[in-house]
């Protein structure tokens, strides 16, 4: 048996309830992994209605009033948290957060702990996120409600993966073909290792563009194409995401300098002329100008789609709610 | 008083011997064994049923005691780790720790000692002072001795005494943060990766040290393909290192992980299929000199957290032999081979009694069924702790009497 063999048992599938007629047979949203393309399709096709909600005046609908949200944020995140909660409002939750930075839980209860006592509230969706890969997998173990991972670890971040799928199709019209190079920290990024599974689950074609320091041991295996030189990587790119590059990465000795990485792998006018003519240029925010991106790509209103994704963001997740609460409200079968 | 074991398979590793007979314990020691061997009229006659009967199992690396779980092994001799709550860092923790064994007169107990002071891996430990306490060997357990000329210094030392030193082989500036074997499942499932070059660094190192100071060296569970490389090819220079690796090594690759299952978390990690396999040819062409169990209860309060955070270990005692069977049903390796492996190498290595049939030893025998099919139910075990991955798996090969000191202390089905 080669390590490659049992793939299907990663993330078990979650409960399917009722078995069939389902476009999204799944009672949690772990992760893409086992997303197949189907499920992801549907999820983009119902955030694609929302998007139309969302630039109207009235942008709220009572579809899921009653409902309770609780948003648990174990790592600090300001953008995705308050997505999610803008997502749920517009969708009429009852919508709490509690945000603890990862120090805190570790003196305190146990995750499991925490479970229980959210569990004993009757929350009707959970987001979490967590500073350790798995941890929300686990969390879902213990809840009766709906779990939404919004990052664990070095995992998976699903709703940004989705968003920026979302992103693309809207601009490109379909994720089927396209040349998607992702760029920066592919090692420690969850936002990355989502975004390969789905792009990869819809047809399109991943390259990696990193330093040999950032690119995980055979991630060559998940069915990526790796380059280590922008020139050479960015050659006939549809897409080309950047990753942020974590400001603490000297310390682990993954960089001799922010100044240095700028210069070999940082996304400029220049690198980009690599790429197709009318290349999209994404990051997931917060952005290190400078850094890994050059301040007049990302401004680049032709090219850059970095704020759409932010909107694209609250689409998809109200997706996820709504698909999520669909047994709740008595709306089964799609 | 007189025992006799009648119609047994008997085999002895160290010899190669394996006919079928009658062993005779009188007064707690092997009186005499063989083919033709006449059962004394006022022995209490035990038929073994064709059932084999070899020496005890003497587990070299085992983190608690657990005597109810090791008798249900067929272990009749523990090897503790220093790792326990008190620290076995100095000769009275020694002296206790035996002399609580004694005075319960069930499984044979023997400390290893901390090599160095704390574990810290910085002062010696008092290795003479323990050793004539009656610690068998020295090891920091888990955590290496990093620094080369303190490991120089540690070998220098300890060959005064004769004391055997046993490493954890595992460089700490390459594994440093890592929670899993480096390889495409760590890399899917997000976690810091071990690569195997970290115990080759190590193994590597100490094998020269080895050579420096003259004195032995043992590594505990080897985990990789070039782990078994490193160690065969200083075997073959000439080296005196020898090492050991667990079952849960030959049964397990990473693939276990899946699902972030915490009870797949052990220390080396589980590493890849070709090295499952490397490990078990490693055994059968004599490279991996002991099996031992890596006994390590953990409660469900330090597994059942996210993969990183939670505890790596797995309960082993009683699982032992059925696991230690699986590559012997699968004709990789023989039966003398592997039963050798946890019988008379570790005895002859730490130099602890038993591990072999010969008049006068003392009678620390297990009688076990290679071949009965069962299904390992973690609920049944008697271990302080459950955490095991193998719960529910059919295995061949279950222990049916363990004799400590000629008294049956364990019989099963």
């Amino acid at each position: 048996m080669s390590t490659q063999q049992t793939d299907t048992q990663s993330y078990p599938r979650a409960e399917v309830s009722p078995p069939s007629g389902h476009l999204f047979p799944h009672k949690h949203l772990l992760g893409i992994w086992n997303l197949d393309p189907t499920a992801i399709k549907h999820v983009l096709d119902v955030a694609d209605a929302y998007v139309e909600q969302n630039r109207q005046p009235k942008k709220s609908s009572p579809k899921c009033a009653g409902l309770t949200q609780i948003n648990l944020f174990f790592e600090n995140s300001t953008r995705t948290l308050m997505s999610f909660e803008i997502a749920g409002k517009r969708l009429g939750m009852e919508v709490t957060s509690m945000a603890t930075g990862s120090s805190s839980i570790k003196k305190g209860e146990t995750l499991l702990d925490t479970a229980a006592t959210l569990n004993a509230m009757h929350p009707d969706v959970l987001v979490m996120r967590h500073a350790d890969s798995g941890a929300v997998k686990l969390l879902s173990e213990k809840m009766d409600c709906a779990v939404i991972n919004a990052g664990d670890g070095r995992a998976e971040h699903p709703t940004q993966a989705l968003l920026d799928a979302l992103t693309i199709r809207r601009r490109k019209g379909k994720l089927h073909g396209q040349t998607i190079v992702i760029s920066g920290d592919v090692a420690h990024s969850r936002v990355a290792r989502s975004n390969i599974y789905l792009l990869n689950a819809m047809g399109a074609r991943v390259r990696l563009v990193a330093p040999p320091t950032l690119l995980p041991k055979d991630v060559d295996r998940l069915g990526v194409e790796v380059s280590h030189r922008m020139d050479e990587g960015l050659k006939g790119a549809d897409v080309v995401m950047m990753l942020r590059l974590q400001q603490e990465r000297m310390q682990g000795a993954f960089l001799p300098s922010l100044r240095e990485y700028y210069r070999f792998w940082g996304l400029t006018r220049d690198t980009l002329k690599y790429a197709k003519e009318d290349v999209l240029v994404m990051h997931p925010g917060p952005m290190n100008r400078g850094v890994e991106i050059a301040s007049d790509v990302a401004d680049d209103l032709d090219r850059s789609a970095i704020e759409e994704q932010v909107e694209m963001g609250v689409a998809v997740r109200m997706a996820c709610l709504d698909i999520l609460t669909r047994n709740l409200r008595g709306e089964d079968a799609v | 008083m007189i025992s006799a074991y009648t119609n047994a398979r008997l085999i002895d590793p160290a010899s190669g011997l394996d006919t079928k007979g009658t062993l005779i314990v009188n007064n707690g020691k092997i009186a005499d064994f063989g083919p033709d061997v006449t059962v004394p009229d006022d022995a209490t006659v035990t038929d073994c049923k064709g059932r084999v009967l070899c020496p005890g199992f003497i587990d070299m690396r085992a983190h608690s005691v657990d005597a109810d779980a090791a008798l249900a092994g067929g272990i009749t001799t523990v090897i503790l780790q220093p790792d326990q709550t008190t620290l076995i860092d100095s000769d009275p923790v020694v002296e206790r720790i035996r002399r609580r064994a004694e005075d319960t007169h069930t499984v044979n107990v023997y400390p290893m000692g901390a090599a160095t002071r704390g574990m810290e891996g910085m002062e010696l430990a008092e290795i003479g002072q323990m050793k004539a306490s009656g610690a068998v060997a020295f090891t920091d357990c888990r955590k290496p001795v990093s620094s080369s000329q303190v490991m120089r210094r540690l070998m220098e030392y300890a060959s005064y005494f004769g004391a055997v030193i046993v490493q954890f082989p595992q460089d700490v500036g390459l594994a440093n943060g890592g929670i899993a074997h480096e390889g495409e499942i760590a890399t899917r499932l997000g976690f810091a990766g071990i690569p195997a070059m970290a115990e080759v660094i190590q193994i590597e190192r100490d094998a020269r040290l080895s050579e420096m100071t003259g004195t032995p060296i043992h590594f505990a569970l080897i985990s990789s393909r070039e782990g078994v490389e490193a160690v065969r090819a200083a075997k073959e220079r000439g080296v005196k290192v020898t090492c050991s690796t667990a079952p849960h090594y030959l049964h397990l690759n990473d693939n276990a992980m899946e699902g972030y299952r915490t009870f797949a978390k052990v220390s080396p990690p589980l590493r890849s299929e070709e090295d499952r396999l490397a490990l078990i040819a490693g055994i059968a062409d004599g490279t991996i000199d002991t099996v031992v169990s890596d006994h390590d209860p953990k409660s469900e309060d330090v597994k059942r957290l996210p993969f990183g955070q939670a505890a790596a270990g797995i309960v082993g005692f009683e699982t032992l032999l059925a696991l230690a069977l699986g590559p012997v049903h699968a004709g990789k390796v023989d039966l003398i081979t592997m039963l050798k492996a946890m019988t008379a190498t570790p005895a002859a290595l730490l130099g602890v009694p038993g591990g072999k049939l010969e008049a006068g030893a003392p009678a620390d025998l297990v009688i076990f069924d290679p071949d009965k099919p069962w299904r390992i139910d973690r609920e049944a075990f008697r271990a302080s702790a459950k955490n095991t991955p193998f719960d529910t798996l059919p295995v061949q090969g279950q222990v049916w009497q363990t004799i400590v000191g000629g008294k049956a202390l364990y019989s099963g089905e």
